[in-house]
């Protein structure tokens, strides 16, 4: 076990690198200067320069590199260009509510997308089964802002049981509609892999003999099926992760939430490229360590794989 | 390894009619597996039928789109509900909601199929080169898709527009770019197996090159995968190119554009006007739908354990 938890922590230091990288060159390379982007097109080529110096923009391209480099690993991100508030604070002040609500979000669909899709699965080919998997389709294809339209349209105007958009004071009840139109996809695939999943493992030989040394049928399906067709689950959370760090963007704009991911819309309307580097590479970031996390959270759902196989390359 | 290879030793006549004959047989049994299923066919007729209607809008609408008929018939022409004479209502400005919902196909369909374009032709360059060369190649190409895919799409994309002048074709290139990472995933796989299956040890030893052996026999055999990949990421394309409508990054306005009417529409449900923004959304998930179903039908049709043994 120890072995594959130092072989995941070692494959992950590339990626980082990576990411790292592909960020720095992504706000490096493409064309215009980020200078004049700021100042504008009236900006004086004096102000222009002065402030190409102060971002250190006039420097070899390999040097800018490094001092970037250098500034993710101790955490300095810069400051943004607009407020001149350090990108780390920035992106801390808003993390709180992204991170409740994704992960409210995830709770949510990982609750109802497992109920939904063994229901499916053990009831297979009844009406209930149809009805989950049309709803998954629906979850899945349907875009998720408009959903959040509907949902506020249905329960803060016409039902009137939640109350609209913002934080409020805070409270959970501000959290639901979001969480639910921020959860709505994810839920949906996850039905749809649980009940692929817990199909193929109830044909199984184990779950026969399972049932044949008189397991009750619970013990059968949450002990032995359940487990074992959670594998793919688990992966859609890790990749279902990144959908929600993306996916948040738009949901704290319809919901008005002041997270980080209306951090990155302000910041590109404001054109304040230092907070949407810093941003787009706490989102990579995060994504990274919850994939790693994703990952080594499978020997416990299916202890093969803590032997030594490059099972995840392929 | 691949330099060691043979090359040049004797001409391989009419192989590409042979492997050409093999793929039209795999099509046609593919085909005849897609019409028994019957959510891919309901697939291929959403997607058709609005596909037709984003080619024919200008015979299948009565309004130009970007008409405001409240400089012509005043205040009566604003938020009218839907009706005989506006099918899906219109907008504050007048315009018509349905013209506008058909004219909006254009451009989803339009960076749909242009971005599935550029990201498969990357990915099926990157992945076959990954697994037909493997060692350091696919060390590095690995290295890079798995790079690619850490960073969550619609930030990627909206982080790439910021920094792009607005326009269609930048903006085909920046999701193209940042969606080849799963096509290549699958391709290099793919490659990775038919590069140790007979045919493809037959023709490297009768003198083909890497490109023809790559191009010519491996990536006919690996087409049903990419087309699968291809059909589903059309609908995850769609919905991204309707987010950033949404969030005002996509096509510039007076363009109709799905994602862009719903956040219009949006500010006027309090007033009732629901349709503004409900026949937008409906609109895409009729396509996104479509393309899943269809997706998910083909990869039943083109199974590659179902044809085993075929077309020998």
């Amino acid at each position: 076990m120890t072995n594959y938890v130092f072989r995941r922590l070692l494959a992950v230091i590339p990626v980082i690198v990576g990411v790292i990288a592909v960020v720095f060159i992504l706000t490096s390379i493409v064309p215009g200067d980020p200078a004049r982007l700021m100042v504008g097109q009236r900006g004086d080529p004096a102000t222009i320069q002065k402030l190409r110096e102060d971002l250190g923009l006039n420097r070899p391209l390999w040097q800018q590199f490094i001092d970037f480099f250098k500034g993710v690993v101790t955490l300095d991100l810069g400051r943004s260009y607009r407020t001149r508030m350090p990108v780390i604070q920035a992106i801390a002040e808003r993390l709180p509510i992204t991170a409740r609500l994704a992960l409210a979000s995830m709770a949510l669909a990982v609750t109802s997308g497992v109920t939904l899709g063994m229901v499916a699965a053990l009831k297979q080919n009844s009406m209930l089964d149809y009805g989950s998997m049309i709803a998954a389709l629906i979850g899945i294809s349907a875009p998720s802002f408009w959903v959040g339209i509907m949902l506020v349209v249905l329960f803060c105007v016409q039902l009137r049981w939640i109350p609209g958009t913002g934080t409020g004071d805070g409270s959970w009840i501000y959290l639901v509609l979001p969480a639910l139109t921020l959860g709505m996809r994810p839920a949906a695939l996850i039905a749809r892999l649980t009940r692929s999943g817990m199909l193929e493992v109830l044909g199984q030989d184990y779950i026969r003999t399972a049932r044949s040394k008189g397991l009750t049928e619970k013990a059968v399906i949450i002990g032995h099926a359940l487990k074992n067709a959670m594998i793919p689950v688990i992966t859609v959370v890790g990749t279902g992760m990144a959908e929600m760090l993306g996916g948040a963007i738009v949901v704290e704009k319809l919901f008005s939430l002041p997270g980080v991911g209306r951090l990155g819309i302000e910041a590109i309307l404001n054109r304040d490229f230092a907070i949407i580097r810093g941003q787009v590479l706490f989102m990579a970031l995060i994504f990274v360590v919850t994939n790693l996390l994703v990952d080594l959270s499978y020997p416990l759902f299916d202890p093969r794989i803590k032997y030594g196989r490059t099972w995840r390359r392929e | 390894m691949p330099a060691e290879r043979a090359k040049g030793m004797v001409p391989d006549n009419n192989r590409g009619d042979r492997s050409e004959g093999k793929v039209c047989s795999l099509w046609r049994d593919a085909w005849e597996r897609l019409k028994q299923n019957k959510a891919a066919i309901a697939g291929l007729f959403l997607v058709a039928v609005i596909t037709l209607a984003a080619v024919f809008a200008p015979l299948i609408t009565k309004y130009d789109p970007g008409v405001q008929l409240v400089w012509t018939q005043g205040p009566d022409a604003q938020l009218v509900p839907p009706g005989t004479d506006h099918w899906f209502g219109t907008d504050i400005y007048g315009r018509d909601i349905y013209s506008r919902v058909v004219y909006g196909a254009r451009v989803s369909l339009q960076i749909g199929v242009a971005s599935t374009i550029i990201s498969v032709v990357i990915g099926v360059i990157l992945g076959a080169m990954a697994g037909y060369y493997g060692g350091l190649v696919d060390d590095i190409i690995s290295w890079l898709t798995n790079v690619i895919f850490a960073f969550p799409f619609l930030l990627f994309v909206l982080a790439l527009v910021a920094y792009l002048p607005p326009g269609l074709p930048l903006m085909y290139a920046a999701i193209g770019i940042v969606n080849w990472a799963g096509v290549a995933r699958i391709v290099r796989g793919q490659v990775l197996s038919a590069r140790e299956k007979e045919y493809v040890e037959a023709a490297t030893v009768v003198g083909g090159s890497d490109v023809r052996v790559i191009v010519k026999h491996i990536l006919p055999n690996i087409l049903a995968p990419v087309i699968v990949q291809a059909t589903l990421g059309m609908g995850s394309i769609i919905m991204l190119e309707s987010s950033l409508s949404f969030l005002g990054f996509g096509i510039q306005p007076p363009t109709p554009s799905w994602g862009y009417e719903i956040d219009q529409g949006r500010q006027y449900l309090l007033a009732g006007a629901w349709w503004w923004s409900a026949f937008p959304g409906f609109a895409i998930m009729a396509l996104v739908l479509g393309f899943n179903l269809l997706g998910d039908g083909l990869r039943d049709a083109l199974d590659p354990r179902q044809n085993v043994g075929e077309g020998r």
